[in-house]
């Protein structure tokens, strides 16, 4: 074990936290794993639990450090979106996660930590997972009038469209996007079972 | 003249524009001099860097950091790292632990010099601009006598470092050091006192502790405000519990504060640099362990298995094991976090960054409402915002 694993929680304080927790929230679960704390409550309480989180006086998580989203495409809840939360004053962290389907909006805690604005306005960018109340959830970090969300394990590396200078018409244009040779992915984990089958050539580009 | 219609102006400012640090493009509501309104337009330098790192192997994806803030890279690679040994239960030979914090310490004076030109040269001064960039210049030698870089170094590796210090390069290091000290003291006797920089930076851009708080901010940004928390001191990674250093606090959370917190920061790096160099421990610099360590090129040429290890360790990568960490680093900036969700296989499942310059972004808005127009330059200087980090 290095160092740095040993200096995270042994499981008493996140044991008392979790239990405190679900005195109000049952549905929520924990666990310390690789020396992080975690745990996982139900989305529509989320809102609520980072608000507990943050006022308690013996845990005041009160900084949103990350909100991210992981994509689980075979589990029947599809996403799972991340907070994690540092406590300054009691030199603590923790990580919440929720699980959601696809097309179901996750509560917005800007209310709770501010700085979640542009953090859910990336994962909407990026995954598609909308967030109920914020009060504005535009596309963040891809190009104005891009479609899709790239993060999505479904959506190619290699993007959908392209972009160039046409010098007749004097301005950038879109095209889908063109490889001269089909996008290969090496599997080297599994030499003897051969490359998976290839997919299907796009007949947009043939 | 009876109808006088007052309206509000809206300022596009970037996305080319020497004082917007990159590719910012933001959009201000103004009352005539003063911002109603900022709206920082994101995502001009996005390149999927998580997209990508998803279907590299764990090596592979160490140049990414890089990439991300070009100003501080080994800070970055550093976080990277740092999350996949906790999930591969790794021990760091003591002399990388060293190195590591050597060239973390080295790249935050690169960063901090860079920030400090910047904002000088932003508010109207060059000189401290053309003094700190020719250190940078020799900073960024001893990068490239370590890792054969300036700039995109890729010198960490899972367990380790990537190859140990040429011969006399601490000798250098430490001839470098002392000069520093002296170029300090000189941009010091430019700016402290000068009565133009402090017009434009005292008072100016003003973070109270509670909103440092709020808005997620780290590093100089929330220690600026009064609030010591620095994760080297807080949750000590690599050498840094050994080591001696003071952690610098502000107590207005003003541009004017934070510079100087950043010149106290560059003098403890130095004293950083100095006690790593004097305790730097012999051995090796990556850890023993055959999963992770390449074999010797000697062994290549006689053993079949040597080979075999090599060439499964250059095309299939580590196998890291199933789970998921959060590993964060003090980098320059502030708290660069890596979280990486690990499959079992040879590639990140996931690997989400946290950019410190994404949250002070964001709070770019709130700081400076009610400033004037020439004052959101000084706001963004002291900010420290690289668009490598903030659009990955």
């Amino acid at each position: 074990m290095s160092e740095f694993s040993e200096g995270g929680d042994p499981g008493g304080a996140h044991a008392a936290l979790l239990s405190a927790l679900q005195r109000d929230f049952p549905a929520a679960q924990g666990q310390s794993r690789f020396g992080d704390d975690e745990l996982q409550v139900a989305a529509p309480d989320i809102a609520q639990v980072l608000t507990y989180l943050r006022d308690e006086p013996g845990l005041r998580f009160a900084q949103l450090v990350d909100l991210c989203a992981v994509d689980y495409p075979e589990r029947p809840s599809r996403f799972e979106v991340v907070y994690h939360l540092l406590s300054v004053a009691h030199n603590r962290r923790v990580r919440v996660k929720v699980a959601v389907p696809e097309d179901t909006p996750v509560p917005s805690v800007v209310e709770v930590f501010p700085a979640a604005g542009w953090y859910e306005r990336e994962v909407w960018d990026l995954f598609g997972i909308a967030f109920e109340g914020h009060p504005d959830l535009r596309r963040i970090l891809t190009d104005y009038g891009f479609q899709g969300h790239p993060l999505r394990r479904d959506f190619p590396l290699s993007g959908k469209v392209e972009v160039r200078y046409d010098d007749g018409l004097k301005r950038v244009v879109y095209e889908p996007v063109h490889l001269p040779q089909a996008f290969r992915e090496f599997d080297f984990e599994s030499p003897w079972e051969g490359a998976p089958p290839a997919a299907p050539e796009d007949p947009e580009h043939e | 003249m009876n109808d006088v219609q007052i309206q509000n102006l809206t300022l596009n400012f970037g996305p080319q524009h020497p004082a917007a640090h990159g590719v910012l493009r933001l959009v201000l509501e103004m009352d005539g001099e003063v911002v109603e309104r900022a709206d920082p337009h994101i995502g001009l330098l996005h390149r999927g860097t998580e997209k990508l790192i998803e279907h590299k192997t764990y090596v592979q994806a160490i140049p990414y950091f890089d990439r991300l803030d070009y100003v501080s890279p080994m800070a970055q690679e550093h976080a990277f790292v740092l999350a996949a040994e906790r999930l591969l239960e790794l021990d760091i030979p003591p002399r990388a632990q060293y190195l590591r914090v050597l060239f973390d310490e080295i790249t935050r004076v690169l960063n901090h010099a860079l920030q400090i030109g910047a904002q000088a040269l932003d508010l109207g001064a060059t000189t401290p601009f053309l003094w700190l960039f020719e250190e940078r210049e020799k900073l960024m030698g001893f990068y490239e006598a370590a890792s054969g870089a300036r700039l995109h170094a890729a010198y960490y590796r899972v367990g380790g470092v990537h190859r140990d210090l040429p011969p006399g390069l601490t000798d250098e290091i430490l001839a470098w050091a002392d000069g520093f000290e002296t170029i300090l003291a000189d941009v010091e006797e430019l700016l402290s006192e000068n009565r133009i920089f402090r017009q434009r930076t005292v008072d100016i851009g003003v973070v109270t502790a509670k909103d440092a708080l709020a808005w997620g901010f780290t590093g100089p940004m929330i220690r600026g405000s009064g609030i010591p928390w620095d994760l080297r001191r807080a949750q000590p990674y690599e050498v840094y519990a050994d080591l001696d250093f003071k952690v610098p606090v502000g107590t207005n959370g003003d541009c004017f504060d934070r510079y100087l917190l950043r010149l106290e920061e560059m003098r403890q790096s130095v004293g950083l640099i100095r006690q790593c160099v004097a305790r730097l421990p012999a051995g090796p610099v990556l850890a023993g362990n055959p999963r992770i360590r390449p074999p010797a090129r000697g062994d290549m040429k006689h053993s079949m298995e040597a080979l075999i290890a090599h060439f499964k360790l250059f095309t299939e990568g580590v196998r890291v094991p199933e789970g998921e960490v959060y590993a964060a680093v003090e980098a320059p900036k502030g708290e660069f976090g890596v979280y990486l969700v690990a499959d079992g296989g040879s590639r990140p499942y996931r690997c989400h960054i946290r950019a410190p310059g994404f949250a002070h972004l964001q709070g770019l808005d709130a700081m400076v409402r009610g400033h004037q127009l020439a004052d959101v330059v000084a706001c963004i200087a002291s900010l420290d915002i690289v668009f490598g980090e903030v659009d990955r």
